[in-house]
């Protein structure tokens, strides 16, 4: 029953192709058979949207006149990077505030200008003969710009973990505030909606595929930093832990506040909401298989973020279906649990992705160059050295 | 009978006073209370609710004042921005009362106002900064 990537644009192009979201698919390979249900569906789509730090835009100003080279750079007090050319810059979602901290980061400032909002752009330069103007104080939205792009290093993580906490005391986290003595349990995954959690092995999801970026039209464009395809996996070849990972280009012109949203992770710091879709073709039934996983399937692994080092304790395995009712248990004892990554708009991006498709024509695109595949590289520590090596 | 939710600060030297017992015994009053965090020698706080006859409920918040505790109103209402909210959950993490639950099916945001002892952890916890106390 093999289908081919033209044969499903063909389909798509002429307004036949048959679109599932992730869990719809679930469901029917649950009715009828994963046979009848691969036969069936053309694409399935999948959707993410949680915090995810490693983003950012790459944002270009237009010259002054005089023109100035902005070495220093802030936007709404946010400072932003100087290291490029003359006018252009890149803002982390992280940056905070230099008046407000964390409570105004790098995200803020994204969701003002996607918001139309506008933003307080302050530069300054030595000056040079070709830029001589050392200083700039002025407003900017977002159809000022030239070109204002998403390019996160790492977004959309293949599965996550559980963070509990044995210590005595209450931390803070980007996973959110863990409560003492194993007060609670947070998580962070789409679960049967999360894209690399459909495709496990990076088959369909490579660079170049064409997604879903926070509303817009994007590009995944490399592996994501960290991107770790030798985590451990189950029986389906699916991670059960933090693995795979993409780093993704999208159009914050076209992009929508429905689908990023600036966050603050007190006593950690700034972060945004990123919306992720991947649509995934159903080439055959080994694909289909792992489509089909629901969250009773797909498991992660609890950690204990009590203890502060790059290697944390293991407490064990829960599926995202034990994980959404509210409440696990661990060693006995019963914890509740809480997620941070939004089911609600992770089923909204599979959904309007699913339009795009259907209605809009949106086709897919085979990879130019496959992600690092399964047994092909690990991620290193950075270990404290004295000295140079040799 | 009046019934109201006092923050109540306490200075470091006064964490061990038993003050609930003086208001019951002193003040014919019915304290209740829904969150402390007191330790010797620390400032301590407590959500307190009382509960009593008008007289003697303005004798027993004259005496915790006059014990050199803090005496403030606690926030009576909770509200849950739905613009800011991205419904991610967090805040469910958090809540001890369980008044904010995740509707496991739907993904949607439940609030038992009934459970909510307006501790703000979620206030603190919630990303959007979504969830504000009023008083």
């Amino acid at each position: 029953m093999a289908k081919t990537w033209d044969e499903i644009n063909a389909r798509i192009a002429s307004g036949e192709a048959v679109v599932m979201t992730a869990e719809e698919f679930g469901s029917l390979a649950a009715d009828e058979g994963l046979k009848a249900a691969a036969r069936k569906v053309d694409v399935v789509t999948t959707g993410t949207f949680g915090p995810m730090c490693s983003s950012g835009v790459v944002l270009n100003f237009g010259h002054s006149d005089p023109p100035i080279r902005m070495g220093q750079i802030t936007l709404n007090d946010v400072d932003a990077y100087g290291g490029l050319a003359a006018v252009d810059t890149y803002l982390g979602v992280t940056q905070p505030s230099r008046t407000k901290g964390i409570e105004y980061g790098g995200a803020h400032v994204i969701e003002d200008l996607l918001r139309g909002r506008a933003v307080r752009l302050r530069a300054w330069s030595a000056g040079t003969d070709c830029y001589p103007r050392t200083e700039i104080d002025t407003w900017v939205t977002i159809d000022d710009l030239n070109q204002a792009y998403f390019f996160n290093p790492r977004n959309a993580y293949q599965n996550y973990a559980v963070a509990v906490n044995t210590s005595d005391r209450t931390i803070h986290t980007y996973l959110g505030t863990l409560l003492p003595h194993l007060g609670n349990a947070t998580f962070c995954s789409a679960g049967a909606l999360s894209p690399l959690l459909n495709d496990p092995t990076y088959r369909t999801i490579g660079v170049g595929s064409r997604i879903f970026v926070a509303g817009a039209p994007g590009y995944v464009a490399w592996e994501g930093t960290q991107h770790n395809p030798n985590q451990s996996r189950d029986e389906h070849g699916v991670p059960v832990g933090p693995a795979g990972t993409l780093a993704v280009i999208g159009d914050l012109k076209q992009a929508s506040p429905e689908f990023f949203s600036a966050a603050t992770f007190t006593g950690y710091g700034a972060s945004a909401f990123m919306g992720i879709g991947v649509p995934i073709p159903v080439l055959d039934e080994d694909i289909a298989e792992t489509l089909a996983l629901t969250d009773a399937d797909l498991t992660a692994t609890i950690v204990d973020y009590g203890v502060a080092r790059r290697s944390r304790p293991s407490l064990g395995h829960v599926t995202y279906a034990q994980l959404r009712s509210g409440e696990i248990e661990i060693d006995g004892k019963r914890v509740q649990t809480g997620p941070i990554s939004s089911l609600s708009k992770a089923r909204r991006i599979a959904s309007e992705l699913k339009t795009w498709i259907t209605e809009q024509g949106f086709t897919l695109t085979q990879p130019l160059q496959l992600l690092p595949q399964p047994g092909s590289q690990s991620t290193k520590p950075l270990e404290i050295r004295a000295e140079e090596a040799n | 009978m009046p019934r109201k939710r006092f923050d109540l600060t306490f200075p470091p030297n006064r964490a061990t006073k038993p003050i609930t017992y003086h208001l019951v015994k002193d003040y014919d009053l019915t304290p209740n209370i829904l969150r402390a965090q007191i330790q010797p020698g620390q400032e301590g706080r407590m959500l307190l609710e009382i509960t009593g006859p008008r007289e003697s409920f303005d004798a027993g918040v004259a005496f915790l004042e006059a014990e050199g505790i803090t005496v403030q109103p606690a926030a009576t209402d909770i509200k849950l921005h739905e613009d800011a909210c991205v419904l991610c959950g967090l805040c469910t993490a958090v809540c001890r009362p369980a008044a904010l639950m995740m509707d496991a099916e739907t993904g949607a945001l439940l609030f038992d106002k009934e459970k909510c002892v307006y501790c703000e952890a979620c206030v603190v916890a919630c990303p959007r900064r979504a969830v504000t106390l009023s008083f």
